[in-house]
């Protein structure tokens, strides 16, 4: 019985992202839009967009081959786990022990790398263009990461995701310099990995700067639906793991009850909203980058999370 | 009985070598010399698989050639069966790839007598049991493949390769001759039961394991002795190029894993260190290196540098650990760098059938040149995406596993004692994690140039797909790589009897676990369930293809790519191979090799087109081996005068010589 109630929590999650994903993009427009003292699109046009976009016809160009019609799916399946596999309103999930942080890392860069041979797929430029300086910024971002993950599970001395959480929610974790470095890093790769300001636009279409566009640029129809709403995923999942590592309050561990996860369910939401508040506000300041100053930006990341995991190793001892 | 089985397998190899000479010129010869391997490598990875997982008692023999004293003795132990696995899974398939490939050959006489020779060699040196049948082996190995590197020596690169080649080995094994010679000590016996028995002190230690580093770390393509990998391995016909990439680079690991966890005694802890910065920056700068290829063998080949790196950084761990006597995190690192060795073998070779595959159908090894085979060679072009989705670390397949394993060992050495290594480890797992994301790139730059996007040229617009024989091979290995992925498990506890040999500790079983998830420490700490993300993902890509094709609109159709209105007619203007690698070229390369980029704009007005020009500067090379050269050639030229001398100065120089040494040997004793 329980192990039925767990893996319908595990679902729940699931469904959960899935159907949150396109709300928080178009929030974070909704937000953008009121500080340029716009209108801006309904909070719920993310979802007629993709509900558009699979009833029109694909366009296939004539070179295509089967990568770019499986890719879509492949990236949106992966994405999907990947986001599945991060709490949300409960931690403890049964899938967890599949794959750790580690392993959630990998899988995003499985999207990653079925989304840029898609891009190559095709033989134009502007594909061309966005998969190379998508690898370069994966090249960078992805060690990254890795180091906040290094830091992570040192801390907590697990590489599991709800291990980890559990571990911040307890009450020995305190401040600590490596902690905000491994933040400070984890913000700048999230930024970069969902092809945000600074990084790339997600607004902008012919543009020599743009990296995520640029490889998407032949999509249309479902397959377009199925990359965007795992874009969206993406972003979900990036604020859900910074807020279940760094504000851990209120989240629920699996088996406490409906009560517990109301109350996580309901914080979960709150820290959404303020998460998208900020990303929307910090993308309205910032101007964004020439491509080669992002491998300075993200070399800092690379750099504070090295740090990061350097003082961990230095402070612990057998 | 095992031992017997190999030794006759080797004797029908060598046999088929003489065969092979005798046979040359015959049409028939060529797929007589593969199917004799196949079989052969067959039953002898069978055998050799047994011993492995039997995990019987070693078997030895004696035979009474070679030094009349010595004797050659042989053995199979856990270590050397792994390692015959790897040798003979390689041989079998690449044999198999051969009875296709080898029908193309031009010059058959050239490879086949050398082919079943190189196998055995391989065989031989993984069932040596004294120094003296180690370093023959070894040596008849190296020889047996520079006669494959040189199958083709019309070609200029192809003699230059050779050349670098067979001086790079000649180093080798002279440095192992001396790291065994200090081994045997002032007794002199080779055996190496002897030396095991033997306890050096630490000044002969650590001459032992820079001479391994120098002798094993030469042949497996450490950086900074790399040099010759990229050159020889591609001028060698594909399946021997998987051979010498996939398999002989592992019977150098075996020759250093050999030396250094078995032969030479405890471990100190800065042998750890020393090997994990070598296996660090080996791994990245082969990552780049291959990033910044354009020929697909070649780029084959420097990757087999970074995985070699990883291997060692596996390696390097596990000495440390095992320094500071801590036996469970020490098999931890140990799996993960076998387990390494042998899914690289998997699909390096699988790689480098592709690529070979490629070059029967174009003729062409330039990327620059290639593109849209995937529309020609669909079969060749799913195996070579499994391989590369496997090499870039990707889950669920089996490359991901292993570093995967790696990360995790890296995450339990803040317990080391020592500040150097609190310092370096994590530096090493940055470096690591660097070099899987560039290997992802440098995948998706091989992949996408050669097989996706429109055809470059007329060659690559007429491939056909190659033949049954060859796919066969290369969808083995992309069934394997599958399969070490999602059960890892059983490949974990295949690896156990191997580091109980060599450290007297093993991972926790792994296989009776629930889902048959993996947890190499604690269940709180880590695990990872290969099969179960393999399901769930098919399933969820499955179930949202489903629901689209339910609900969304199913038409489709076809027209010219639109790429923003303005589409390129000409195939030369997609995005190469060089251009895909350029951003990468300008964060690292400006450092690691010095690349400069030149743009020379015409005035304006006048009607000439702009250039484009890049420089680069292999570093390694400049530092180390050019100073070499010029420094021999200056010797050379001095010396050259001593030729022309008159026969009084000769007979001058010869007494001098005398008197000289009489006087050290006087002083020495």
């Amino acid at each position: 019985m329980a192990v039925i109630l767990d893996a319908l929590v595990q679902l729940a999650q699931l469904l959960l992202v899935l159907a949150l994903a396109p709300l928080l993009t178009g929030y974070v427009r909704k937000v953008k839009a009121h500080l340029l003292r716009r209108r801006g699109p309904p909070l719920v046009q993310p979802y007629r967009d993709l509900l558009k976009l699979i009833r029109k016809e694909v366009v296939l160009a004539e070179s295509a081959s089967w990568v770019f019609r499986v890719a879509p799916y492949l990236i949106f399946a992966t994405t999907l786990i990947a986001a599945a596999l991060v709490p949300t309103f409960a931690t403890g999930l049964v899938f967890s022990s599949a794959a750790d942080l580690i392993a959630i890392v990998a899988l995003l860069g499985s999207a990653r790398f079925a989304l840029a041979l898609a891009g190559l797929d095709i033989g134009t430029s502007f594909g061309g263009i966005g998969s190379s300086r998508e690898m370069m910024i994966a090249s960078l971002a992805e060690p990254a990461m890795l180091m906040i993950v290094f830091t992570l599970s040192l801390l907590a001395g697990s590489t599991q995701l709800s291990s980890v959480a559990t571990f911040m929610q307890g009450s020995e974790v305190g401040l600590r310099v490596s902690l905000a470095m491994a933040l400070v890093a984890l913000i700048m790769v999230a930024l970069a990995e969902n092809a945000r300001i600074p990084v790339d636009n997600p607004a902008t279409h012919l543009d020599l700067t743009m990296i995520h566009e640029a490889m998407i640029l032949e999509y249309s129809g479902r397959h377009l639906a199925v990359i965007e709403a795992a874009a969206s995923l993406k972003l979900l999942l990036y604020l859900s793991l910074i807020a279940c590592m760094f504000t851990p309050w209120g989240v629920a561990t699996t088996g406490q009850g409906f009560a517990a996860y109301a109350i996580g369910l309901a914080t979960y939401l709150l820290k959404l909203a303020a998460g998208g508040f900020l990303l929307a506000v910090f993308e309205t300041v910032t101007a964004k980058m020439r491509v080669f100053r992002v491998s300075d930006f993200l070399g800092a990341a690379l750099m504070l999370g090295l740090l990061a995991a350097l003082l961990l190793f230095v402070s612990q001892s057998a | 009985m095992v031992l017997t089985v190999l030794l006759s397998c080797v004797a029908v190899l060598l046999g088929t070598a003489v065969a092979a000479v005798a046979g040359a010129g015959r049409r028939a010869t060529t797929p007589f010399v593969y199917s004799i391997a196949l079989v052969v490598s067959a039953a002898a990875l069978a055998v050799a698989g047994w011993a492995l997982l039997g995990s019987g008692p070693a078997d030895s023999v004696r035979l009474p050639i070679g030094l009349p004293w010595l004797g050659a003795h042989f053995r199979v132990d856990a270590v050397s069966a792994l390692f015959l696995v790897v040798i003979n899974l390689g041989s079998l398939t690449a044999s198999l790839y051969g009875l296709g490939y080898g029908r193309h050959e031009p010059t058959p006489g050239r490879v086949l007598p050398f082919f079943p020779a190189f196998l055995a060699g391989m065989t031989l040196v993984a069932l040596a049991d004294d120094a003296f049948t180690f370093l023959l082996t070894w040596e008849f190995m190296s020889l047996a493949s520079w006669a494959l590197v040189m199958a083709h020596h019309r070609h200029a690169d192809n003699a230059r390769a050779g050349y670098i080649y067979l001086l790079m080995a000649s180093f080798g094994t002279l440095s192992l001759l001396l790291a065994f010679g200090l081994l045997a000590g002032t007794s002199g016996d080779y055996a190496f039961d002897a030396i095991r028995g033997a306890v050096p002190s630490p000044i002969v230690s650590a001459a032992v394991l820079t001479l391994a580093l120098l002798g094993a770390g030469s042949k497996a393509g450490l950086v900074p002795l790399h040099v010759w990998l990229p050159l020889a391995h591609p001028a060698a016909p594909s399946h021997v190029s998987a051979l010498m990439s996939g398999v002989m680079t592992k019977v150098a690991v075996y020759g250093f894993v050999r030396i250094a966890f078995d032969l030479l005694g405890p471990p100190a802890w800065w042998w750890g260190a020393a090997v994990l910065t070598l296996g660090g920056i080996t791994a990245v700068l082969g990552v780049l290196y291959a990033l910044m290829q354009h020929d697909l063998k070649r780029l084959l080949a420097y990757h087999t540098v970074e995985n070699i790196g990883i291997i060692f950084i596996g390696l390097g761990l596990a000495l440390a650990f095992q320094a500071n006597d801590m036996r469970s995190p020490a098999a931890l690192a140990l799996t993960a760098a076998l387990f390494h060795v042998f899914n690289h073998s998997v699909f390096k070779s699988l790689l480098f059938f592709g690529s070979g595959a490629v070059l029967t159908a174009t003729g062409e090894r330039d990327m620059e040149r290639l593109g849209g085979l995937i529309h020609r060679m669909p079969l060749t072009a799913f195996a070579f995406l499994v391989g590369s989705t496997a090499i870039s670390a990707l889950p669920p397949f089996n490359g991901f596993v292993s570093e995967w394993l790696t990360f995790q060992a890296i995450l339990v050495s803040p317990n080391l004692p020592q500040w150097l290594l609190k310092f370096l480890v994590p530096a090493i797992g940055a470096l690591l994690a660097l070099s899987a994301a560039l290997a992802a790139g440098c995948f998706v730059k091989a992949f996408g140039a050669t097989f996706l996007g429109r055809p470059r040229t007329d060659v690559a617009r007429q491939a056909q797909e190659t033949d049954a024989f060859s796919l066969t091979s290369m969808f083995v290995l992309a069934a394997l790589c599958l399969i070490a992925g999602i059960l890892p498990g059983y490949f974990i506890d295949a690896l156990g009897s191997v580091t109980q040999q060599l450290l007297g500790a093993q991972l926790p079983q792994q296989t009776g676990l629930q889902w048959l998830t993996i947890v190499p420490i604690a269940e709180s700490r880590s695990s990872y369930n290969g099969l179960l993300l393999f399901l769930v993902i098919v399933a969820a890509a499955w179930v949202t293809a489903y629901v689209i094709r339910r609900w969304a609109s199913g038409a489709l159709r076809r027209a010219p790519a639109w790429d923003c209105g303005f589409p390129d007619a000409s195939p030369m203007t997609q995005y190469t191979s060089a251009s895909f690698a350029q951003p990468i070229r300008r964060v690292f390369g400006s450092v690691a090799f010095h690349a400069r980029e030149q743009v020379w704009m015409p005035a304006p007005g006048q009607t000439l087109p702009a250039r484009f020009h890049v420089t680069m500067r292999d570093l390694v090379w400049d530092a180390i081996y050019a100073p070499v050269e010029t420094a021999v050639s200056w010797a050379a030229d001095r010396l050259n005068k001593v030729q022309s001398w008159t026969i009084r100065a000769y007979l001058t120089l010869v007494f001098g010589a005398v008197v000289v040494l009489l006087m050290v040997l006087a002083v020495w004793q």
